[in-house]
């Protein structure tokens, strides 16, 4: 594990000093703290290694570029940044359902944007399978972007900034499709969240209440064994007993799969920074975390695909609850949520 | 500078060991080009998209607006040396003539008995992200919402189809598992190619859409006129679009 992190540390090290190095060809503020990737101690490898798409100031900060541009979407008004917002742990606060270009509606939550290199797939039901592809969606969906690949790098090309930032990260002016997406793909994958209460409770550096103690140790019973740590998910897809829509009816995974038995079930979300991503599942159907909690003690709806685990509901007394309550809190890595690496370029 | 001294001394130096190994063994040495053409027919017509009508194996009438599929690994079959292309991945499209032929261009001289390649793009290519070139997504091959190529797509309209519009619309992908639709085809030349360093030789390798629809599962578009997800009515038809293709002309 410490081998990956001093290769991974010295690959980004090295390609920063090459950047910082020929300084006429980089075009990043030297103001800017420089961009890294490194594996937190005791975390998994990622999934993501940066291996085909060195990690650079330049590549980062043109991802960012593209992240936070509306022009990505067809009558310029939404960016990804429009639906996933930093002090929102880059989900979309209050939406239950983002609106796109003309205030189209989807049918699914935004998710938290954190840790991505991580995640062995990409949306509610795992369609995508590689972080580079997964912009796509987004982009070429006719409610959220309803935007074209050929349209965007027309439009690319008429901005000269574009232009530069292009070379300075990728060694010509060219702006092509792979170049859009490895771009964006360093920014995103870059967007480490590991310094949350919780962590550095973890490493001994900081004290939790009573109440979080607790509830460290009820979530670790009840919860753990889907929201796994570090990541606080284990990537799989399950039936959490919400009730279908009637009128969306989405069968989640099985959209992907075509298998009855994978029937309404989505990916397990990631918890970190959840105390400010409400509101909550898949349709964002619930608005606080305590009625999230609560759902799985009173609120679980049988059906053929629902998880095992979650048969008659989870049993937990308000204390319980009220203690994980607290301790989901403290995933809340503040730092994260207002590093300006991460922010809109002002 | 330096580099390509190296590399043209390096290049050199394999010349000359090659040349004198060539005097010892007599087995011929250097590079050829074989010309790859496909053709895409319709029994036994051309394929005209939009303007003509044709009748499937079950009887119903379709015209074709758009045909475009992914020819990749191709690996030219001999007896001792076969030949592998790198990066092969090309996409053939009907309504772009410069997209149906290419070149194998730097084929090492000696004798060739036929070839295999996939039709679709391997399933490596489909999890490694962002690609270019042929596997550009910007050449509406991809899927966006469930990651993977579409290996082979075929759109026109028929009277029978059962969509309103009366539109055919077959986009086939699906790269793992049960439901994959990739699949590997080995044709072989009526009489082996021998490639030289002087002269080209070319093979057409054509397509007869009519298989799409025949064998060994008929179609019948009053039932099956809309396919856009893998799945076991894309499986069904790439076993039938395996059997499509057969080399019609092989030599200089």
């Amino acid at each position: 594990m410490k081998k990956i992190w001093l290769c991974i540390t010295l690959a980004v090290g090295v390609g920063w000093l090459s950047t910082v190095g020929c300084k006429k060809d980089t075009i990043s503020p030297d103001s800017e703290e420089p961009i890294a990737f490194s594996v937190p101690v005791g975390w998994p490898a990622p999934s993501y290694t940066f291996a085909n798409n060195k990690l650079t100031q330049d590549g980062f900060t043109l991802g960012r570029k593209l992240f936070y541009d509306g022009r990505l979407s067809r009558d310029n008004s939404v960016s990804c940044g429009s639906c996933h917002q930093q002090f929102s742990g880059f989900a979309h606060l209050d939406h239950p359902i983002s609106h796109g270009i003309n205030n189209l509606l989807g049918t699914r939550n935004t998710p938290g944007l954190s840790n991505m290199a991580w995640h062995p797939a990409f949306f509610w039901d795992g369609g995508v399978n590689n972080l580079e592809s997964q912009p796509i969606n987004p982009i070429e969906n006719h409610v959220e972007m309803d935007m074209t690949l050929p349209e965007i790098i027309t439009r690319l090309n008429t901005d000269a900034d574009y232009k530069k930032r292009f070379k300075a990260a990728f060694g010509d002016e060219t702006i092509n499709s792979q170049r859009i997406f490895k771009a964006l793909a360093q920014f995103m994958g870059a967007m480490v969240s590991a310094d949350s209460k919780y962590d550095r409770y973890v490493k001994g550096e900081a004290e939790f209440t009573d109440q979080e103690k607790t509830g460290l140790t009820v979530f670790r019973q009840k919860c753990g064994g889907c929201h796994a740590e570090p990541l606080f998910s284990d990537f799989s897809y399950r039936n959490n007993g919400l009730l279908p829509d009637p009128l969306v009816n989405d069968t989640g995974r099985a959209h992907i799969t075509r298998e009855v038995t994978d029937k309404y079930k989505f990916r397990v979300p990631p918890l970190r920074n959840v105390a400010v991503t409400k509101p909550y599942m898949h349709d964002g159907r619930i608005t606080t975390l305590e009625a999230a909690v609560e759902r799985y003690r009173s609120g679980i709806f049988a059906s053929p695909t629902l998880d095992p685990a979650l048969t008659g509901g989870i049993t937990m007394t308000d204390a319980d609850k009220q203690a994980i309550v607290s301790f989901l809190h403290t995933l809340t890595d503040t730092a994260f949520l207002h590093d300006a690496r991460f922010a809109e370029p002002k | 500078m330096k580099m390509k001294l190296m590399a043209l001394s390096l290049a050199l130096m394999g010349i000359i060991a090659s040349c004198t190994k060539d005097k010892e063994n007599d087995t011929p040495t250097g590079n050829g080009v074989v010309k790859l053409e496909f053709f895409n027919n319709v029994g036994s017509s051309i394929l005209n998209l939009d303007n003509q009508w044709y009748l499937n194996e079950h009887g119903d009438s379709f015209k074709v607006s758009k045909l475009n599929y992914y020819i990749s690994n191709i690996k030219l079959n001999a007896t001792y040396n076969p030949y592998t292309e790198t990066e092969s991945y090309h996409l053939v499209q009907q309504s772009d003539a410069s997209s149906r032929a290419f070149d194998l261009a730097t084929v090492p001289a000696g004798t060739y008995t036929g070839l295999t390649f996939t039709i679709g793009v391997d399933s490596l290519r489909n999890v490694s992200g962002a690609q270019t070139g042929a596997l550009d997504p910007t050449n509406g091959m991809f899927w966006s919402w469930n990651t993977g190529y579409i290996m082979f797509k075929m759109e026109g309209t028929s009277p029978q189809s059962g969509q309103l519009d009366k539109g055919l619309v077959f986009h086939f992908g699906g790269f793992s598992g049960a439901n994959s639709v990739l699949r590997t085809v080995t044709l072989n030349f009526a009489t082996p190619i021998k490639v030289t360093t002087s002269g080209e030789n070319h093979v057409h390798i054509t397509g007869d859409l009519l298989a799409l629809f025949k064998s060994p599962n008929i179609i019948n578009f009053a039932n099956t006129s809309s396919v856009q997800m893998p799945g076991a009515e894309a499986k069904g038809m790439a076993d039938n679009y395996a059997n499509m293709f057969t080399v019609t002309y092989a030599g200089l």
